[in-house]
């Protein structure tokens, strides 16, 4: 596997196969959020209770999931970087960070939205909801120390260092939120038993957490090809490939 | 593991950190000095009523010790990193992680500490009910050693920052949330009489999972700014 991966530490090597694999991942988006927001929107069959509203579970839930889904993602991006210093993936934490955090603001505003009919509130101090808002502080204290060094190397180095231990408190954030304050229904769809979601719902919903996937994986690729290139401004093939374009 | 070199390293560094601390007197006076003084904007903010005070008493002690504590750690490590300690502790023999536990250690006996012995004083003025006084000086026994050791992971990460120090306010405080909540939670039960065990059994388990784990954030933070 080392022999496969290792070429990947070279920048150059990391810019062609993001090349090659993002038109490809972009496509994926297009197909599957077009068919899965339409199908979830216009042709899945609304609920007994809350009527139409409860279609903005098509957006909220993946956002929710792959918000977390990022940092979990950057912060193995964060070990490899501190680990093997492979600088792609330390320019990966500034590709991951934003659409991480532009993540957890979408999912914040749709369930403040979604919670304004169902619990006659915009935002209630719940578990889920508030660790989702210390989501956000983790997002942006990663962004604000990766950004705060003159050099980037030390910068990333420490935004790996503040996601890793992030990613050991988030259970213990999470969990003593939830012992103190609990409104929000419980999972749906991510628990290990029979969904509790009716079957016309959940396959809309599967194919908009797989577009919310790609999405996600599409915005870091070209989010990250920038990195590269800024990094890589001084090497003769990032010239070539700035001049083609 | 522990031998005896790296015992006295270890005492080595504490008394020097005391030593510092002792001589310069208003660099530890000041944060309590700003406990105290937040405290008493409270009842002037939300009236003297001690109903009122004594319902969010744990809370307002609570927050103002997370605020405290965040005020000196911008200098934790900043002045032995200019004047070349951090380089020569590097250096030791004795791992990086180990030594600065001592650092750590000297941060919670000039900081922390203060605020067990001081809490009493806070319960007083903000007429928390007599059951509540001995949970407050517990959950705040318990839970400053795991404020120290985080605040010394954003000190040592911040170190190359100029002027780092709201900067250490904005990763450290999601991170401080859990002791927050047990701590409170600890207080208000004791106040009403009910049972506080359980949260004082997680607030020292938390202080001890990051006790043993933040020396090496610690280090790694160090040595990236060292080289």
């Amino acid at each position: 596997m080392w022999r496969w991966l290792h070429p990947y530490a070279k920048p150059e090597a990391t810019y062609r196969l993001v090349e090659k694999l993002l038109p490809w991942f972009a496509a994926l988006t297009f197909i599957s959020l077009a068919v899965g927001v339409a199908w979830g929107l216009a042709f899945a069959p609304a609920d007994y209770q809350q009527g139409d509203s409860y279609r903005i579970i098509f957006l909220h839930v993946p956002a929710a999931i792959f918000s977390m889904g990022a940092y979990a993602g950057m912060a193995i991006m964060g070990g490899i970087a501190l680990i093997w210093q492979i600088k792609t993936a330390e320019w990966s934490i500034p590709a991951i960070a934003p659409v991480g955090a532009a993540l957890t603001v979408v999912a914040l505003l749709t369930g403040a939205i979604w919670g304004k009919p169902m619990w006659g509130t915009w935002w209630v101090w719940d578990a889920r909801l508030t660790s989702e808002l210390i989501l956000l502080f983790l997002y942006i204290g990663v962004m604000a120390l990766y950004f705060a060094f003159d050099d980037a190397r030390t910068g990333a180095k420490a935004a790996a260092i503040l996601s890793l231990v992030g990613v050991i408190n988030l259970p213990i954030i999470h969990y003593s939120v939830e012992w103190w304050n609990t409104l929000h229904q419980g999972a749906t769809i991510t628990k290990f038993e029979r969904p509790s979601i009716a079957t016309s719902m959940l396959i809309p919903l599967l194919i908009c957490l797989a577009g919310f996937l790609f999405l996600t994986i599409s915005l870091v690729m070209m989010r990250l090809k920038n990195e590269i290139l800024r990094h890589e401004l001084g090497r003769p093939w990032a010239q070539q490939e700035l001049e083609k374009n | 593991m522990i031998n005896a070199s790296m015992r006295q390293v270890w005492l080595a560094v504490l008394k020097r950190d005391l030593r510092i601390a002792a001589r310069r007197r208003s660099d530890a006076l000041n944060p309590l000095l700003f406990l105290l003084m937040v405290v008493t904007l409270f009842p002037l903010g939300v009236g003297p009523g001690p109903d009122i005070l004594a319902r969010i008493a744990p809370g307002i002690i609570w927050v103002a010790a997370l605020l405290a504590s965040l005020l000196g750690l911008e200098r934790l490590f900043k002045d032995d990193f200019q004047d070349g300690t951090l380089e020569q502790l590097c250096l030791l023999p004795q791992p990086l992680a180990f030594t600065t536990t001592a650092k750590v250690m000297a941060h919670w006996l000039l900081t922390g500490l203060p605020l067990v012995i001081l809490s009493p004083l806070l319960a007083l003025l903000l007429s928390l009910p007599m059951q509540g006084w001995w949970a407050l000086a517990l959950s705040l026994l318990l839970g400053t050693p795991a404020l120290s050791a985080l605040g010394a992971i954003g000190a040592a990460l911040t170190l190359q920052v100029q002027r780092g120090s709201s900067l250490i306010s904005l990763i450290l405080i999601p991170l401080f949330i859990p002791l927050l909540i047990f701590a409170t939670a600890a207080v208000e039960n004791a106040s009403m009489g009910l049972a506080v065990h359980g949260q004082l059994a997680i607030l020292a388990a938390i202080s001890v999972l990051t006790i043993t784990l933040s020396p090496l954030a610690i280090a790694a933070g160090i040595k990236m700014s060292v080289n």
